[in-house]
């Protein structure tokens, strides 16, 4: 049974099944991962670009070496600016590339919608990669993954997403595929990091720390912003850590077993303490090393579908 | 030259006028008679049969963006005079945000020239800021002299109430209104309205609250100052209780909406379709539905379309990176029959005070009448056209409209002005 939609742009709309397949495959992965020789040729002969119109390190890596062990050609485009001070626009660029004759795009651009985008100018399959505070799907997946792996199951378990939801491309595809999978979402933060109608999701929305803790078998802590824009909307990083950061002493207070997790990459002593980010609840290179797994699940089940 | 128009209905409430199967005749663009023709009236007359349509005084849109001076790959003073009479409007204001814009006596009379002899009546709106930059009030004395109809910023609001309240005591000499894009500078910079679609596609959003405040800094000053303030493209439910409730109170204002705002919602966004970015934005169905309610209580006094013209390859790239606007010239007048009229929302002596009696009153200019002797200033609706959208059709130079494909009832067929004639996608000798 293949995917329902030949492109990955996001989370939103993808029905059970689907992600359920995606999983399920990463299972396969996963496995292969941990063979003395970590490469399938499941994809040879099929060309992947990751376009990355903004800095990433573990994402663009993580894609690549997912290509790379799928025996797929990759290769990389990157850009920190965008195309308008490029002076090429993003359509010509694409096209170029496109005639280049390549099979999938992997795309990570600051601007939201940019991977719907490039679907209505070229035939390739698209992958998001994370756009502007949109979706990032993979990265759903990978958190999905790993909560199934470590908890056994996704019905009914409680999962908070914790920090600057409102500008955070990785809470908006957790809380679209989660409560797929039928878990129970809230989430957590300064109210100027809620944003509005969030509700409308149906995700519970909590101001209080500790309550979150108490109320959650999960919690999936983002990573706080510190350059100058995203600071504005709390009024200092020590007030910041002191009501929002997870540390040791919150988990004992709270006296609960409960599973930390984080996207990476982290800033210590800000939305987690240097304890927890390297204590006994966390699973984030877990989640680091099921990134690759189910990238390849992706690429594996996008590029085998045409 | 002699025409004559057969079997028409002719509307004119400015001029009492009401006639069914009528016929209309005209000579060298000046009306001659409107009624019942004997044959010797009618020799070596060109006809029309216009069998159920219907001539109304000449519609006028009093917010367009000419793109000349600085973008004439975009729109000239001349097709966007070809794009409004394809239309069907007999008038058009032009708004001041050109390269460079216009805030000298130079730049209006560069317009006016490149307008003159035009089937179509240019109207200036100059920047109510030297440069638009919201520091220094233009020299308004001088605009008004040389043919200015009115002041605005547009594409940003007066930048600080010192110079708006300036700006509205200044213009009141002169007797012109200040329109106003009513929008808070700290609060804008988004790509759309902000709400559960903005959330849900991840796009940097404005809040209605940015219109609202400044619709009530005009209501305030325009109070205070006695000055004329006119809020353009109305978007919010707010501001439309604002504005109801300031006209209430006997307070000098305006208000005009664009018919995407009454037409559309930011479901719209949900493509990424650049063509549904704009500004103000797109907003909710509890906005749309208020808007509906101040066009038939009369809050909202015209309808204008926001004509923004810009080149594809600017409209073809990120949500975030596209300018906003989109061209409404040609779209304009069958969205307010299909949406207003057809849904029994306004009536046609309504649609004719919103689309030309009332921008010509805001703006001071004569009302077209249907008086023997004056010349004829016609729009020509045929209410009932099934007709579909097709942006490859259109006059404007540019094509960003997200309207293209749609299906609307009712259409203008022709115009006539300044002794010309324009009639079935064509210009015809008269």
């Amino acid at each position: 049974m293949p995917l329902s939609n030949r492109h990955l742009l996001g989370l939103e709309g993808v029905p059970k099944e689907d992600i359920q397949l995606i999983l399920d495959t990463t299972t396969t992965f996963r496995e292969v991962l941990e063979r003395p020789i970590k490469k399938v040729p499941t994809l040879q002969g099929k060309t992947v670009v990751n376009l990355f119109f903004e800095n990433s390190t573990r994402t663009r890596i993580s894609f690549e070496l997912a290509e790379k062990r799928l025996s797929a050609d990759a290769v990389n485009f990157s850009s920190s600016s965008s195309s308008v001070s490029k002076g090429e626009t993003l359509k010509d660029t694409m096209r170029n590339i496109e005639a280049m004759k390549v099979d999938m795009v992997v795309v990570r651009h600051s601007a939201a919608g940019t991977p719907k985008f490039l679907t209505n100018i070229c035939d390739s399959n698209i992958i998001n990669a994370g756009d502007g505070i949109h979706e990032h799907p993979t990265q759903a997946l990978l958190d999905i993954y790993s909560i199934r792996e470590k908890l056994g199951k996704l019905e009914g378990l409680k999962v908070c997403i914790v920090g600057d939801v409102a500008h955070s491309r990785v809470a908006l595809s957790n809380i679209f595929g989660l409560i797929t999978m039928g878990a129970k979402v809230s989430v957590c933060g300064p109210s100027t990091m809620i944003p509005r109608n969030i509700e409308e999701l149906g995700v519970d929305v909590i101001y209080n720390i500790d309550e979150a803790i108490q109320e959650n078998n999960v919690l999936n802590v983002l990573r706080i912003q510190l350059e100058r824009k995203a600071r504005e909307y709390f009024p200092s990083i020590r007030e910041y850590a002191k009501y929002f950061g997870i540390t040791e002493e919150r988990l004992e207070k709270n006296g609960k077993d409960i599973v930390i997790m984080h996207p990476g990459p982290i800033n210590r002593g800000v939305e987690l303490s240097a304890a927890v980010a390297d204590g006994l609840h966390q699973i984030i290179l877990q989640q680091v090393t099921n990134g690759v797994a189910v990238r390849m699940a992706v690429l594996y089940l996008l590029g085998t579908m045409n | 030259m002699k025409i004559v128009f057969n079997n028409v209905n002719v509307v004119n409430p400015e001029s009492k006028i009401n006639e069914k199967k009528s016929s209309v005749l005209i000579e060298d663009g000046i009306i001659i008679k409107i009624g019942k023709l004997s044959s010797s009236e009618l020799k070596g007359a060109k006809e029309f049969d216009l069998t159920g349509k219907y001539i109304v005084p000449g519609f006028f849109d009093m917010h367009v963006h000419l793109r000349e001076p600085g973008r004439e790959d975009e729109e000239t003073v001349k097709s966007g005079c070809n794009s409004a009479a394809n239309g069907g409007f007999t008038g058009i204001a032009c708004m001041p945000n050109t390269e460079p814009a216009i805030d000298t006596a130079e730049v209006v009379t560069l317009i006016k020239k490149q307008a003159e002899g035009n089937i179509v009546d240019v109207k200036v709106i100059g920047a109510a800021t030297q440069g638009r930059n919201g520091e220094m009030i233009s020299p308004m004395a001088e605009l008004c002299e040389v043919g200015a109809v009115g002041f605005s910023d547009d594409g940003v609001a007066i930048k600080t109430a010192a110079i708006l309240k300036r700006a509205l005591e200044y213009s009141k000499m002169y007797d012109v209104p200040i329109i106003e894009h009513c929008e808070d500078e700290s609060l804008s910079g988004g790509a759309m309205n902000e709400g559960f679609n903005s959330t849900l596609l991840g796009l940097p959003p404005i809040p209605s609250i940015a219109e609202d405040l400044i619709v009530m800094r005009g209501i305030l000053m325009a109070d205070y100052t006695k000055g004329k303030f006119h809020v353009a493209h109305i978007s919010t439910k707010n501001s439309v209780e604002m504005v109801r409730k300031a006209k209430k109170e006997g307070i000098n204002i305006t208000a005009e909406v664009t018919p995407h705002h009454f037409t559309l919602t930011d479901d719209a966004v949900k493509t990424y379709d650049t063509n549904t970015k704009m500004n103000p934005p797109l907003r909710e169905k509890k906005d749309v539905e208020e808007i509906i309610k101040g066009l038939k209580d009369g809050t909202i006094d015209c309808i204008a379309s926001d004509h923004a013209p810009h080149a594809d390859e600017e409209k073809e790239v990120e949500f975030e990176f596209a300018p906003n606007g989109i061209i409404g010239l040609e779209t304009q007048i069958g969205l307010a029959l299909t949406e207003l009229f057809h849904k029994n929302i306004l009536s046609l002596e309504e649609i004719i005070y919103k689309m030309s009696i009332n921008p010509r009153k805001i703006l001071r200019l004569p009302i077209p009448k249907f008086n023997k002797g004056e010349m004829a200033n016609f729009t020509i609706l045929d209410l009932d056209e099934i007709w579909t959208v097709d942006i490859s059709k259109f006059k404007s130079k540019s094509k960003n409209s997200p309207f293209n494909k749609m299906i609307l009832s009712g259409r203008a067929v022709g115009i006539i002005n300044n002794k010309k004639m324009f009639f079935d996608y064509n210009f015809i000798n008269i």
